[in-house]
């Protein structure tokens, strides 16, 4: 049998790898794919511990739910703005956009 | 032993092709990879039996999402295209507060750094008769719209979903012409 652990790494691996491309990556639109990474990461997470700790108890499953909903939102408003970014300042590199900035 | 070598193979796929979504100059072929990872985390919610949640990941995440993520791609593909770089002057420092997380996480869960009970980490899955798993269905959907469960936030994520709907409409609509108006 696999123990809960496994679970817990692969979700802790993803969720490094989707932190390091927020950080790194320059594109907007790179940056939202690797958000989806880490609420990927969390899922797993929420999934494990509800199949290991309490497989009666259903709110595990209720979370994990919920944070696909927030994602589903996540994404289309956040696709949206890099959209009329795009349209506007004609650029989707992150650092490039700063009309907030002086 | 079946089910770690399954396990094997899907945490290879699932973190090869998240690395691959990071590291990929082409932001086309980063989203295709992020279609993998995907996958792969749907077939782990198949491994804990949670068939529902990896029906749902298929259809909201691959269906949609990557989707919406590729149209967003191909609408603004003139900067893809360009041969600059395509990470940032921190990404080193980046990479070293990712690995300091990862670090800080295996700790944790390898139980190097106690805060859990001893066990709990390497527990294995407590075998369930399969009415309970068959049920957990039913039982997620009761949960959703008990009014001693769930269904405040149930109602709160269709109002968050129609919000994001309008909003994300309202802000991608193209600006008017001002001799239209």
């Amino acid at each position: 049998m696999i123990p809960l652990s496994w679970y817990l790494l692969v979700a802790a691996a993803l969720f490094s790898i989707g932190l390091y491309g927020v950080f790194a990556r320059r594109n907007a639109v790179a940056i939202l794919m690797s958000v989806e990474l880490i609420l990927n990461a969390v899922n797993i997470n929420l999934v494990a511990f509800w199949r290991y700790r309490t497989p009666e108890i259903p709110s595990g499953m209720v979370w994990a739910i919920f944070v696909l909903v927030v994602a589903a939102a996540e994404a289309a408003v956040g696709l949206a703005l890099v959209i009329s970014i795009y349209r506007n300042r004609d650029s989707v590199i992150a650092e490039e956009l700063d009309l907030l900035k002086n | 032993m079946a089910e770690q070598i399954i396990f094997v193979i899907l945490a290879v796929l699932t973190i090869g092709s998240a690395l691959a979504v990071v590291t990929n100059r082409n932001l086309f072929r980063s989203a295709l990879a992020l279609m993998v990872t995907f996958l792969g985390v749907a077939g782990f919610y198949v491994l804990l039996e949670a068939g529902f949640l990896a029906a749902s990941q298929l259809l909201v995440y691959i269906g949609a999402i990557s989707i919406l993520i590729i149209f967003a791609i191909m609408m603004t593909r003139r900067m893809m295209q360009t041969s600059e770089a395509s990470f940032n002057a921190q990404w080193g420092l980046g990479l070293f507060a990712a690995m300091v997380v990862l670090v800080i996480l295996g700790f944790v869960i390898g139980n190097y750094w106690p805060l859990a009970p001893a066990d709990m980490f390497l527990q294995t899955r407590t075998p369930v008769s399969d009415a309970v798993i068959e049920n957990s269905v039913v039982e997620l959907g009761k949960a959703i719209v008990s009014p001693n469960a769930f269904v405040l936030p149930f109602e709160l994520a269709s109002i968050l979903l129609l919000a994001a709907l309008i909003g994300s409409i309202v802000v991608a609509w193209p600006p008017q012409e001002e001799n239209e108006a």
